[in-house]
């Protein structure tokens, strides 16, 4: 038994090289910790937003630093302003490494809003 | 007074500008990164009094600042998206012509709240009647059961919206009276467009607020108060 | 050998009906698709008419589902025999069809990707919800009640599942009629004739569909129907298209009688263009006059000819739920009565509405879901009406 879960782990090991390799590279924009670490924000981004959703839209308390409409801001390529244009863009690339599908951004912008309004006067 | 006092004096103005440049946006984003965190309040009942009286036919000023502010594209397809909508009425026996705007009345009991399924359809706190798009299922009873046809549905894929207003396709949406707006402290998008000042946005319940005042005043009447909705837009000169 | 190759060519055509259901299926898979890819722009359906055709599909279906089991009624409440050896068949093509009419409604939402949340934010007070209650609850009740008629440890359930069935459907139909009867603000709806109307246009929209079917399977099984069961089925099918008949016309009536609805009964019983023609050629004259002349004139009424007035009958529901759901919606909204109204969102015009191919093939792919549970569940179980000889009760 117990030399079954060492050969288990031996196997893992490899594998996590290979994960890590293989991790994404991506576009992060500004960058930085805003809300949390990043180690955090990667495991609970989604309950974070998905709370704030429902106090924002249904209570009207907007803790602007929990919006999507803030993470955008930041994370959005330097190049495109968007988080959702490239393969590499903040969003996209770590969702198509999970394969996760990501369905915010149906409705939600992906671009930051200066570049959006600088659109909408030209 | 010496040169080296002029320099330092310098130095340290321009570094004192130096750290407000610097500070000061900082300062600034602190302010908006918060943003409203009070929840809306029960006491409050946004509401709107339009005169009909100022309303100029053919003006179509509020409709073209409720599309600028939400994102839609204007067009007026069966098939596009309307939050506000001009209405020219004729009084059929006396032939008197009256043109206002229509929109979500945003009632006080809300049949499009009654009759959604999914609880997607729902009646803010302060009385705002709002879609929450993440759980609206696009089967479109809350369009059957308006009596003023206020709502849409967002038949095509839709991109570049505003960050304030998402909205997206396979979705039912209307006015949402700019709540995005009302959070921040301003006023609707067409009450401030309107250049007769025809739309008189406020608190129904706040004594001291002029929508208060003005209603308790002037003669006004709800669209379908049959049905006695208690609608928060209220109609003057109808 | 004969023999052999009869069956073999039988077995063909199985196989090749059940080509012909997947391919029509599949159709209505393909519209979805497109559906959810380019939004509802391609459908017919817009801001005025938020309701089409694959509402009017959905809706026969359903309403059938439930009429179709009042055969298994009449045989499990009221102890009829010759109702109760076709209970297992009508209660197969409820739950084909309660199936199929779902598949329609749920694909034609907005996000039919999201369909979970109907189920966890429930709102009490919402007639849809309620139906989702309805509609599953109906399924699982339907086939405890096959189970109860087709494994024979089970028959001494079969009574009480019967009744449960019996009350279930009166109620599920009673809901199909609510979702309208609720809507208050627009003219064509918001009456309370409608759960009735539904539950008796149910009846005879049941059977009609079990008469089109259960003659398919005794052609099928090379036997022929004993005479005087037919002759009274097809009175029983006669009695149910006069109550529906008598139904529609008393919402008719009640509508001409109060002033504020006059002009929306013009619209649809005179001035609506195809909205009247559908309802009087389509609906009262195929759907109605033509099946009760095939039931009742002396000299007709075999065989063929209720055949015939099932069909037409089936074809009449049609007409009726287009006129119904699609000119309901298709007359302007009262908004401001005693004004002429104008704007650029259609107030005060009859709104347009061209029903997109889309909108069939997903509509017919429903109709196609109902045809292979009910072909296959055929094939493989037995569901062929077991008759004694005869004997009046």
């Amino acid at each position: 038994m117990r030399l079954l879960a060492s050969l288990l782990l031996c196997l893992c090991i490899p594998a996590a090289w290979a994960a890590e390799a293989n991790a994404p590279k991506l576009d992060i924009g500004l960058g930085g910790q805003c809300v949390k670490d990043t180690q955090w924000m990667r495991k609970n981004h989604m309950h974070l937003l998905k709370h704030q959703r429902e106090e924002t839209v249904r209570k009207g308390i907007r803790e602007e630093k929990d919006a999507l409409k803030n993470c955008v801001e930041c994370h959005a390529s330097a190049g495109d302003n968007s988080v959702t244009a490239r393969e590499d863009s903040f969003c996209v690339g770590c969702h198509r490494y999970a394969a996760v599908k990501i369905d915010c951004f149906e409705c939600h912008a992906s671009k930051r809003k200066a570049t959006l309004a600088k659109k909408d006067e030209q | 007074m010496s040169d080296i006092n002029t320099q330092r004096r310098q130095f340290l103005k321009t570094s004192a500008g130096a750290a407000a440049v610097a500070i000061a946006p900082g300062m600034l984003l602190y302010q908006v990164a918060h943003g409203n965190t009070q929840a809306a309040s029960s006491k409050v009942r946004w509401g709107m009094l339009i005169d009909t009286t100022q309303c100029k036919e053919g003006c179509n000023d509020c409709v073209g600042a409720c599309n600028k502010e939400n994102g839609l594209s204007g067009g007026t397809k069966a098939t596009d998206p309307q939050w506000i909508r001009k209405i020219e009425l004729k009084d059929i026996g006396s032939g008197r012509v009256t043109s206002l705007p229509m929109m979500c009345q945003h009632c006080e009991h809300p049949p499009c709240v009654d009759v959604c399924p999914t609880q997607a359809s729902f009646k803010r706190a302060d009385g705002i009647v709002l879609v929450d798009r993440h759980r609206c299922i696009g089967c479109r009873y809350c369009m059957m059961a308006c009596p003023y046809k206020a709502r849409s549905f967002v038949h095509e894929p839709l991109e570049n919206q505003n960050p304030d207003v998402p909205r997206g396709k396979g979705t039912v949406e209307a006015c949402s009276l700019c709540v995005h707006r009302i959070d921040k402290g301003q006023i609707p998008a067409c009450a401030e467009a309107c250049e007769n000042k025809a739309i008189l946005f406020g608190d129904l319940n706040d004594a001291n607020s002029e929508i208060h005042k003005k209603v308790r005043s002037v003669a006004s009447v709800q669209i379908r108060a049959d049905l006695q909705l208690n609608t928060g837009v209220r109609y003057q000169g109808l | 050998m004969a023999d052999l190759s009869a069956l073999r060519s039988m077995n063909r055509l199985f196989y090749v009906l059940l080509a012909l259901g997947g391919l029509v299926a599949l159709g209505g898979a393909y519209a979805v698709f497109m559906m959810e890819h380019h939004g509802h722009v391609i459908s017919g359906m817009n801001n005025q008419i938020v309701w089409g055709m694959p509402h009017v599909f959905a809706i026969f279906l359903i309403v059938a589902a439930s009429g179709v089991l009042n055969v298994a009624s009449i045989g499990s409440v009221f102890g009829k025999a010759i109702y109760k050896a076709r209970a297992p068949l009508a209660s197969l093509l409820s739950i084909a069809m309660l199936s199929g009419g779902l598949a329609v409604l749920m694909l034609d939402l907005g996000r039919p990707d999201r369909i979970i949340v109907a189920a966890t934010n429930y709102n009490l007070t919402s007639v849809f919800a309620w139906n989702v209650v309805l509609y599953s609850g109906m399924f699982s009740l339907v086939i405890v009640y096959l189970w109860t008629m087709m494994e024979r440890r089970m028959n001494i359930f079969n009574k009480a599942a019967g009744l449960a069935v019996f009350a279930w459907r009166f109620i599920l139909t009673t809901g199909t009629g609510l979702i309208f009867a609720f809507l208050t603000a627009r003219q064509a709806y918001g009456s309370a004739l409608l759960p009735p109307m539904f539950i008796v246009l149910s009846f005879a929209w049941g059977l009609a569909v079990f008469h089109v079917v259960q003659a398919v399977i005794y052609a099928w099984n090379e036997k022929t129907l004993d005479p005087a069961i037919l002759h009274r089925k097809k009175n029983l099918l006669g009695v149910f298209v006069i109550g529906s008949l008598y139904m529609v016309a008393a919402y008719h009536l009640t509508n001409l009688y109060f002033a504020h609805q006059t002009a929306f009964e013009n619209f649809i019983l005179r001035d609506g263009g195809m909205f009247p023609n559908l309802f009087w050629w389509g609906y009262i004259v195929i759907g109605n006059l033509i099946p009760l002349l095939l039931i009742y004139a002396p000299g007709l009424g075999k065989n063929k000819s209720v055949m015939a007035a099932s069909l037409l009958v089936v074809l009449g529901a049609f007409a009726l739920l287009y006129v119904f759901i699609i000119g309901g919606q298709a007359f302007p909204l009262s908004i401001f009565p005693g004004y002429e109204v104008s704007s650029s969102f259609a107030d005060g015009q009859i709104a347009s509405y061209q029903p997109s191919l889309y909108e069939f093939l997903l509509g017919f792919g429903g109709l196609a879901i109902a045809f292979i549970i009910t072909t296959v569940s055929v094939r493989v179980l037995n569901f062929m009406p077991q008759d004694k000889p005869y004997i009046s009760d």
